[in-house]
């Protein structure tokens, strides 16, 4: 291996250890504040790579029925609530959020030429239609067993990660989609070609880590997000519900983890069922940082990014053993240090 | 005769009957439910009864099912393990110890951590193992292995699937025979214990770590016995079968099932696989295009399950068939368990010397000294706060001070683990009451006998241990009954009042033959004559020469039955002496009432 061989690879691994690192902190926060194991972070990756896609085609994206679907589903169960305690204006605004906006978004995307439209545009439109979800999910699946062990909530997820590769399945085929690059600029740096895509994937994944950095520690509901973190028995008693809680960490997840998606779609081809190994090494890189500390696991992530890009070099066909083998120093170290039986929930 | 033992005559005549009046399909159908059950069987044991998962299994199959494979049918093996290839009967020890082997590297590394890191650690070993299986030449890489012979028993050769059938069902049967008697067991409780038991558990002398390693292993070996099947069935083996989305179907088996439920296996099994041919045959026509569509409904499900029915389907299915419930019987003339000799009256038991306990900032203990002596006593009382039960942590070995020295018969035990605490003779009961609500008063109480009994889980697998376990319960039953709750014996211990709870505790620490006893508020939430005849019962313990510890808030109850007071505010001692000197010291007032000016 040459200089210029090893430069691309760091530059390889470092663009992908940046998604790596924004997966890895939306599934620390998902687990931090709901103890929820994120599993399928990694469909929110490929749902939201493939909406673009589809939408890139010239198609209607069928992620849209899903979220019609759920949002149907979220307005009977809390409409109905809503109107048997007589709250009128409670139900009227579930069942804007829930059935109007999913319905209207579906309506829009109908009309619109979609696959001509400005790509911030789609974009905007593609992140407008997964993104939601997160909240949906979370109301209809976790909401009802929110203090169920640790276990149960991490079955559920399990489950819900083989669903969506079902639905993935049945919405985008299985066939794989590169969307076209941000951007055709490219830079030399020395001997190194730096394309546009990874500037743009550097850039916007450093503007996300500082932007959730100020929401956690500038704005109240980034504050009450930590406080749920640290004592969700206390955050409640404080008037923190638990539910918006979850809500906007779902939130929070489903956005960075569609906005992965398409911030690689031009990078690799991305397939229905891509997203599970893509969020896997972003829980490898979590599970360095212990599912507790966001440094240690954007630092974990970076790890991960770097040895894939080298192994895939070296001995591509164990490319994944190696990084998935990364773990087991991680755990062995962990499990050294621990000392003392603590009750599971 | 008994409704339960005439259910599962006619199943197991069903069973026999099977190859002769169903077609070669539903044969097939049947082997592989058979095989399922057998790793969702494990399932059951790790996750339904231990409180673990492990979205590994399918690798653990895979693992059986190569090695038995690759040694069958490679010609090129040296010489020191060629000869295992011989009999499909040889590799299976091999992929038994095998697995072994991986199963206790891949527990030690995430067992002494948290729930969840089991599942994470699985899933990525599954992986790994799977992108191995196809990756590398020597095992067929993605086309994988052809030409593995038949199994032969007796000079039968089981080469069709109607003469299989048998071995697959009879070691099922087998399987879920000795996981039934393991779980009624001294290392069966011990392991029921795990969920939600861990720190009673170790308190009470239980290796729950290596508890743990055991129904790992032993979910693994399961696995790989159903992958030696397997292989042998197929007679060809490719990575397919093995990936991770096939150990979540395991997982999903045993939860649907009944994850708690040994028979929640078969059900589980039978109910997932009919209904995966089912719905892939059907789906791709209704949704017009071909794939894994069953995993949708699958997951919907799954969920649904877990809202809805949380325990699965058997406890369901069993209220079909009307069973009696069986008391254990308690066997009068068993031998007594081994006692140990208690200390002589007076002698020094335990010594906590400048015992000091920083979390953080906050000083919870400060600097405490006491003592208690065989025959004796000694109440450790003050105001809410004042760190009377993180004491008894550092005495107990649940905690650790962070200065300080705690000898129990002239031995240091700061620091050391709970379990080796109880070992020496220190046993406890918690202000929290800490039991296994689902379990008889009677199993609870037998747990405490955990370190005066041996026998391991090869001899509960096969019930070699029922002389032991008659000794155990007969010495539970006696405890129970000198604590008083002869008449709850079998009910279940999370029906009992809170008192009653308590006082259960108390059995089961008696249990343990300790000659320290420390009890943490034992008198909380009884009446007035459960009270006293609590208080005799501690008296009646302390002329046998025991020593106790008590922390109480009643003071009634405190000044009429102990020896000496230990006082402790913020986390120090303001006072020590006689019950009445206590009631007499102003800094005690002023601590309990505020200042008197």
């Amino acid at each position: 291996m040459d200089m210029s061989i090893a430069l691309i690879l760091g530059q390889d691994g470092i663009t992908n250890g940046a998604i790596y690192a924004l997966l890895a902190l939306a599934l620390v926060l998902v687990f931090a504040v709901t103890r929820v194991i994120f599993i399928q972070q990694g469909e929110f990756v490929a749902y939201g790579a493939l909406t673009l896609a589809m939408m890139q085609s010239g198609a209607l994206p069928a992620t849209v029925w899903l979220l019609v679907v759920m949002g149907v589903l979220v307005t009977a169960l809390d409409g109905a609530k809503a109107l048997k305690a007589g709250q009128g204006r409670r139900a009227a605004a579930v069942a804007g959020w829930n059935l109007a906006y999913p319905l209207a978004l579906a309506g829009l995307l109908s009309v619109l030429p979609a696959n001509t439209l400005p790509l911030a545009l789609q974009v905007i439109l593609t992140l407008a239609i997964v993104v939601p979800m997160g909240p949906m999910m979370y109301r209809l699946m976790y909401q009802p067993i929110a203090s169920a062990p640790v276990l149960i909530l991490l079955i559920v997820s399990v489950a819900l990660h083989i669903t969506m590769v079902g639905l993935g399945l049945l919405f985008f085929g299985a066939e794989g989609q590169r969307t076209p690059a941000f951007s055709d600029a490219s830079f030399e740096l020395g001997p190194l070609m730096v394309t546009g895509q990874t500037i743009w994937v550097l850039v916007v994944s450093v503007l996300l880590i500082v932007a959730l950095y100020q929401f956690f520690e500038r704005t109240l509901y980034g504050k009450a997000l930590r406080a749920t973190a640290i004592n969700r028995v206390g955050a409640q008693l404080m008037g923190i519900s638990p539910a918006l809680a979850g809500k906007l960490t779902f939130f929070l997840a489903a956005f960075i983890g569609a906005l992965s998606g398409v911030l690689i779609a031009p990078i690799t081809t991305i397939y229905y069922d891509t997203g599970f190994l893509i969020g896997l090494k972003g829980f490898v890189a979590a599970i360095i940082g212990g599912l507790a500390s966001y440094p240690l696991a954007a630092l974990g992530a970076l790890v991960v990014g770097l040895l894939e890009a080298f192994a895939s070099f070296w001995a591509s066909a164990y490319k994944e053993v190696i990084v998935f083998t990364l773990i087991i120093p991680v755990l062995l170290w962990r499990s050294l240090t621990s000392r003392h039986v603590e009750e599971e929930e | 005769m008994r409704t339960d033992r005439l259910a599962l005559g006619a199943f197991l005549a069903l069973l026999l009957l099977v190859p002769a009046i169903l077609s070669p399909y539903y044969v097939t159908l049947l082997n592989y439910i058979g095989l399922y059950a057998m790793v969702a069987l494990g399932l059951v044991l790790l996750t339904g009864v231990g409180g673990l998962t492990s979205f590994g299994q399918a690798a653990f199959v895979g693992l059986g099912a190569y090695t038995t494979a690759a040694l069958t049918t490679a010609t090129d093996l040296p010489s020191w393990i060629a000869w295992v290839g011989a009999s499909p009967w040889l590799t299976l020890v091999a992929g038994l110890i095998l697995t072994a082997v991986v199963a206790v590297l891949i527990g030690s590394l995430t067992l002494k951590l948290s729930g969840h890191f089991l599942p994470l650690g699985t899933i990525a070993w599954g992986i790994s193992l799977y992108f191995l299986f196809g990756t590398m030449a020597s095992l067929g890489g993605h086309t994988g292995i052809s030409g593995i012979p038949a199994i032969s028993l007796f000079g039968w050769t089981l080469d069709d699937g109607g003469e299989i059938y048998y071995l697959i069902w009879a070691f099922l049967l087998v399987a879920m025979l000795t996981t039934h008697n393991l779980l009624d067991s001294r290392e069966g409780r011990a392991i029921r214990a795990l969920k939600g038991g861990r720190v009673m558990a170790e308190a009470m002398g239980v290796d729950t770590g290596r508890a743990r390693m055991i129904i790992f292993v032993i979910a693994a070996l399961l696995a790989c016995a159903s992958g030696w099947l397997y292989a042998h069935m197929q007679r060809f083996v490719n990575p397919t079968p093995f990936g991770v989305h096939i150990g979540i179907e395991y997982l999903f088996m045993a939860v649907v099932g009944g994850a708690g439920y040994v028979w929640g296996a078969i059900v589980g099994a039978g109910v997932i696989t009919v209904l995966k041919q089912w719905l892939q045959d059907w789906l791709p026509s209704i949704l017009g295009a071909s794939g894994n569509f069953e995993m949708i409904v699958f997951g919907i499900l799954m969920v649904l399950v877990l809202h809805r029915a949380r325990e699965g389907l058997w406890p369901i299915l069993k209220k079909l068939v009307p069973m009696r419930a069986i008391h254990k019987t308690i066997d009068a003339g068993a031998e007594p368990l081994p006692r140990r000799t208690l200390p002589k009256a007076g002698e020094l038991i335990l010594e906590a010397k400048d015992v000091t306990r920083k979390f953080g900032g906050l000083i919870a203990n400060n600097n405490m000294s006491l003592e208690v002596r065989a025959g004796e006593i000694l109440a450790l009382i003050g105001p809410n706060g004042a760190g009377k039960s993180t004491m008894f942590n550092q005495i107990s070995g649940v905690d650790t001070p962070t200065s300080g020295e705690v000898l129990f018969l002239g031995k240091p035990v700061a620091g050391h683990d709970s379990r080796e605490i109880a070992r020496l003779g220190m046993s406890r009961t918690f202000q929290h009451v800490k039991l296994l609500p689902t379990m008889t008063v009677l199993e609870n109480v037998a747990i405490g006998a955990h370190l005066r009994s041996g026998k391991g889980v090869l001899s509960s697998a096969w019930r070699l241990d029922r002389a032991e376990e008659a000794r155990i319960l007969k010495e539970a039953a006696a405890q129970i009954e000198r604590v008083g709750l002869t008449e709850h014996m079998y009910e279940e211990a999370g029906s009992l009042a809170l008192g009653q709870q308590r006082i259960l505790e108390i059995a089961r620490a008696l249990c343990a033959d300790p000659c320290l006893l420390l009890l943490d508020e034992p008198a909380a939430g009884l009446r007035f004559k459960e009270k006293e005849a609590l208080g005799d019962l501690l008296k009646k313990l302390r002329s046998e020469g025991m020593a106790t510890l008590i922390v109480e808030h009643d003071m009634d109850f405190v000044m009429n039955l102990v020896d000496r007071v230990v006082v402790m505010e913020f986390g120090q001692k303001i006072a020590e002496g006689l019950p009445d000197e206590i009631q007499q010291n102003p800094a005690v007032l002023e601590a309990y009432l505020g200042g008197v000016e």
